[in-house]
C-alpha cells in the first residue's frame, strides 16, 4: 500500500515534469497563427467586434501569455513597420509560471474540496 | 475557441453563464465525494498538463492554428465531474491570468469546452465503450473518437452563440467553424490517445474510467483460492 502511494507521487513528480518541459521549452515555438475562432473571425469579417470592444477585465498578470517588460524589436510582416514583440523567453517563462501556479491551485483547490468530505465522514457515524 | 469580449450579446453571456454556473456548481458537490487522497494530485497534475497543451499552438490548414482542449482527456482520466472541473479551473485561470478569454465570455467559454467538451462528451465516451468490445484498444478508439466529436460539439455551440449574439450567421458561422475544428480535432484524439496510451501502460490504475481490468482479476484470484 505504500509503495503504491509512492509510486503515484513519482508518476505526479515525472507527469509534472513533462507538463512544465512542454511550457518552458516547446511553447516559444508553437504556432503563432489565428486559431480556429479567430481565423473564422477575420475570414467572415466579425473579428472587428472584438478588437473595438475594451476588455472587460485588465488585470490580468501575463496577459497573451507573455511576461511583460521582455520585448525585441522586430518587423512587422504585414506592414514594415518595427514593432516591440514578447521574445521567447516571455513566453517560456510565462507557460513555466501558468503551469506550476496551476498545479498549485488545483492541488490546494481539490484538498479545500476533499476535507469536507473527510469532515463529513468523520462526524456521520 | 476562446471567446473574447465582444462576440456575445449579454443574453447569451448570460444564459450560458448560468448553465456553466449550475454544472459547475453540480461538479463541485460531487467532488466532494469523488476526491480521495489518489485523485487530489491527479488532479492537479491534469490541470498543469492541460494548461500546458492549450499553449502548443499547432498549425492547421490555411494559416490557422489549434491547440489541444484535453476536456475528454480530463474526463476520462478523472471522471466526468472532476475532468469539467479541471477545465473550468484552466479556463478561469487563462482568463484572469493570461487575458485569453473575455470575462464576459468566460460562461461560455466554460459552457462550450468544459460543459459539452469535459462532461457532456464524457458520456458520449461511457456510451462508445458499452457499445464496442472491451479492449485496451476499443478504450483507447472510444477516448480518440469521442475527442474529436468534442471539439466539434464545442466548436459548433460556440457558433450558436455566435449566430444567436447576432455577430454572424448560423449559416456562415456554423460551417466554418466546424470545417476547422474538423482538423484542429484530429490532433485532439492523436494527443488523448497518445497521452492515455503512455498512462495506461504506465499506471493504468490511475485512469479512473478504465474497467475493463476492474473486479475480473479480483474475481479469477478468489477463484484460484478456492
Amino acid at each position: 500500500m505504500e509503495a503504491r502511494k509512492k509510486g503515484i507521487y513519482v508518476f505526479i513528480l515525472a507527469g509534472l515534469l513533462v507538463s512544465v518541459a512542454l511550457a518552458l521549452l516547446v511553447s516559444p515555438w508553437a504556432s503563432s497563427a489565428p486559431d480556429g475562432l479567430e481565423k473564422v473571425a477575420e475570414d467572415k469579417g466579425f473579428i472587428e467586434k472584438a478588437e473595438e470592444t475594451d476588455p472587460a477585465w485588465e488585470s490580468a498578470p501575463i496577459p497573451d501569455y507573455a511576461v511583460p517588460g521582455l520585448t525585441r524589436e522586430a518587423v512587422d510582416e504585414e506592414t514594415g513597420e518595427v514593432v516591440e514583440e514578447p521574445t521567447k523567453l516571455a513566453t517560456a517563462l510565462a507557460g513555466f509560471i501558468g503551469t506550476v501556479a496551476i498545479f498549485l491551485i488545483a492541488w490546494g483547490l481539490a484538498l479545500v474540496l476533499k476535507k469536507k468530505t473527510s469532515e463529513k465522514a468523520e462526524t456521520t457515524p | 475557441m476562446h471567446i473574447p469580449d465582444g462576440f456575445l450579446n449579454t443574453g447569451v453571456s448570460v444564459a450560458t453563464g448560468a448553465v456553466a454556473a449550475g454544472v459547475v456548481g453540480y461538479g463541485l458537490y460531487r467532488a466532494r465525494e469523488e476526491l480521495d487522497e489518489r485523485s487530489v494530485p491527479l488532479l492537479a497534475l491534469c490541470a498543469a498538463f492541460v494548461f500546458a497543451a492549450q499553449m502548443l499552438n499547432f498549425p492547421v490548414a490555411g494559416g490557422t492554428s489549434g491547440h489541444f482542449l484535453g476536456g475528454v482527456l480530463a474526463a476520462v482520466l478523472l471522471g466526468p465531474w472532476l475532468g469539467g472541473l479541471v477545465l473550468t479551473l484552466v479556463l478561469v485561470v487563462q482568463c484572469l491570468g493570461f487575458a485569453d478569454g473575455g470575462l464576459t465570455a468566460l460562461g461560455a467559454n466554460v459552457f462550450n469546452m468544459a460543459v459539452i467538451g469535459a462532461v457532456a462528451s464524457y458520456y458520449l465516451f461511457a456510451l462508445g465503450k458499452r457499445l464496442l468490445p472491451k479492449s485496451r484498444a476499443s478504450f483507447l478508439a472510444a477516448a480518440g473518437v469521442t475527442s474529436w466529436l468534442s471539439v466539434m460539439l464545442a466548436s459548433g455551440a460556440c457558433a450558436v452563440e455566435l449566430a444567436i449574439s447576432g455577430t454572424s450567421p448560423l449559416s456562415v458561422a456554423l460551417p466554418a467553424m466546424l470545417g476547422v475544428h474538423a482538423i484542429i480535432g484530429i490532433g485532439e484524439a492523436v494527443i488523448t490517445v497518445l497521452v492515455l496510451s503512455v498512462v495506461l501502460a504506465v499506471r493504468p490504475d490511475l485512469v479512473r474510467t478504465y474497467d475493463l481490468a476492474g473486479p475480473a482479476p479480483v474475481l479469477a484470484d478468489s477463484e484460484v483460492n478456492r
